[in-house]
């Protein structure tokens, strides 16, 4: 679906040097940027801003030319076929929008099926399908610039999804919204890819977007790919180390347990949380080492956090 | 197919500026006034001398109606061109490169500065007023150019303002450069080109051609020898001039999204 090799991007930026002397320096933005992305896939596409995540962005749907590099996307070279592939493609900005500010929001979507020429009928089930999963209905009447931002990035989903694109891209599309509103759009989104099959690529700097949305990551930094892979794999290989949280009847001593490298105790020994690698040992081996040593209450297992996951791809560069 | 998309387009923009009625009306006669101010300076003019550049107050009202009408046509379809700097800082530009249209189609139909029809009005009543008031050999021609010579000025004044606002994707502050040419060309229309210096005359005749507005089409209703010399016919070439206008304007923006979009410099 995504084709991406050797992909550079660079701006020049001019800079004022003094009174009159200018100076101008070339920035590369993105640097060699390659994955790939499956039919079907749903990619998280995440970095630090300035990364060049929005470059890439730009890159893959034809707003920007590459400067170097190789880019198909729905097999269309995305700068050359700017026109072709905005048909079968959907872009959703989370900070700009594709609505017509003083339109209700049904007009806008009526002008969205003129422009991409979508049959009426295939439009007419797209929008009822929204409406209802979106919860439209009430708000379909009302002008854009009248919609709260939760109601307004359920516009703009829809927007993107009227022509039936193949491929999502989604570019901080949770920036801004409340728990509640991102969890429903979650919902939406992952049910759009397991259900319709399209693919997803979005770029966020919510992580609960990740873990919710995406089975594979892309981390970028500096213009570069940092790791690529399932977020499972990326744990294991940056942050091998899970927790035990423990919670006992009494206090106890758990001192010297196999595989465990730190114990941190908590409420007088009442609650220990125990580091262990999972190379080393499995949390159902520990645990009745534990039981065997004291009586468990209550007990809770976490994975490392995958902020915590980046922050320690960041600074293993 | 893609003109149906552009009059549901305008048509959209329509009801939205009609919800407002009363503030839409009160901009079509201010829009109106404003033109007229500027004939109530002519005819003030007029009171002090009986001949500007070697015309008459008639002749001159004339030339200014042309221009006038041709300009209001212009900013109503292509006014809207002058939101391009605010369209390229807030990234709404990228927006309609998302789309499977054109961007100058899409950039123009984003929204029909409709009060303008109030300065069409007053210039096309400006006309009514002074071909009554000239003497004019009316035939078919004649009248072909009276209809012709507005509708060419108006695609002349558009390709202006298309290409002059492109500028603003090199440098987001150019409108003050754009707005330069495109109001400039319109002041400069509005009176008869002998009365500039030679220098500000070839610029904005030739180059920005704005003497095919409504210089030159006047001097042939009116039956005029140029007093610059120029030959007969070029009161009869506005549309090809238009034509010609059009397609500069439209390699001109093309030029300028490519360089937006980096391939282009």
């Amino acid at each position: 679906m995504i084709e991406v090799r050797e992909l550079c991007r660079e701006f020049t930026v001019t800079t004022k040097v003094g009174r009159f002397r200018r100076e101008r320096r070339v920035v590369r933005a993105v640097e060699d940027v390659g994955f790939d992305v499956a039919a079907g896939e749903a990619v998280g596409y995440v970095g630090p801003n300035g990364a060049g995540k929005s470059t890439t962005i730009k890159m893959l749907t034809g707003i920007l030319v590459p400067t170097s590099g190789h880019v198909r996307v729905c097999g269309v070279d995305p700068s050359r076929g700017r026109r072709e592939l905005a048909r079968r493609i959907g872009v959703v900005f989370g900070q700009r929008s594709q609505l017509w500010w003083d339109l209700p929001l049904r007009d806008s979507f009526e002008l969205l099926r003129a422009i991409y020429r979508v049959p009426r009928g295939d439009h007419a089930s797209r929008l009822r399908e929204c409406v209802e999963l979106l919860e439209l209905g009430p708000f379909l009447d009302t002008p854009v610039r009248q919609l709260s931002l939760g109601q307004r990035m359920r516009g703009e989903v829809t927007a993107s999804l009227l022509h039936g694109p193949e491929l999502l891209v989604l570019d901080e599309p949770t920036i801004g919204l409340d728990l509640e509103s991102k969890e429903r759009l979650r919902e939406f989104l992952s049910d759009l890819n397991a259900r319709r099959g399209t693919t997803l690529l979005l770029t966020t700097h919510d992580l609960d977007d990740i873990e919710r949305l995406c089975p594979r990551l892309v981390v970028i930094d500096r213009g570069t790919v940092l790791a690529d892979g399932p977020l499972d794999a990326l744990r294991a290989e940056v942050a091998p180390e899970r927790v035990l949280v423990i919670d006992l009847e009494r206090p106890a001593d758990l001192d010297g347990l196999p595989g465990v490298t730190a114990t941190k105790v908590e409420l007088n020994g009442l609650r220990q949380h125990l580091t262990f690698r999972r190379a080393e040992t499995t949390a159902a081996a520990l645990i009745s080492a534990v039981a065997a040593r004291a009586e468990v209450h209550d007990l809770v297992v976490v994975e490392p956090e995958i902020d915590d996951v980046v922050r320690r791809l960041y600074a293993r560069r | 197919m893609a003109e149906g998309v552009y009059l549901k387009l305008v048509g959209a923009r329509l009801r939205g500026q009609m919800s407002y009625r009363t503030s839409f009306a009160l901009q079509c006669v201010a829009q109106a006034i404003n033109q007229l101010a500027e004939l109530a300076i002519i005819l003030v003019l007029f009171n002090r001398v009986s001949a500007l550049g070697g015309f008459s107050v008639a002749e001159v009202v004339l030339m200014y109606a042309i221009a006038g009408t041709a300009f209001g046509i212009a900013d109503m379809v292509a006014g809207q061109l002058d939101e391009l700097p605010t369209y390229i800082r807030t990234g709404t530009f990228d927006v309609l490169l998302l789309r499977p249209l054109g961007t100058l189609a899409q950039m123009m139909a984003s929204d029909l500065h409709l009060r303008k029809v109030g300065r069409i009005v007053a210039g096309v009543g400006s006309m009514v007023y002074a071909l009554s008031h000239n003497d004019i050999q009316w035939s078919g021609w004649a009248v072909w150019l009276v209809v012709a010579a507005p509708v060419s000025g108006a695609v002349i004044f558009s390709s202006i303002w298309v290409a002059a606002n492109a500028v603003c994707f090199w440098v987001v502050d150019g409108q003050e450069l754009a707005n330069t040419v495109t109001y400039g060309s319109n002041a400069f229309t509005s009176y008869p080109a002998t009365v500039y210096g030679p220098w500000l005359r070839r610029f904005f005749a030739f180059v920005v051609p704005g003497a095919f507005v409504a210089y030159y089409p006047s001097l042939a209703l009116l039956g005029r020898a140029d007093p610059l010399g120029g030959p007969g016919f070029l009161g009869w070439v506005s549309p090809v001039v238009a034509v010609v206008a059009a397609v500069v304007a439209g390699v001109v923006w093309r030029t300028a999204v490519r360089h937006y979009r980096g391939t282009g410099s």
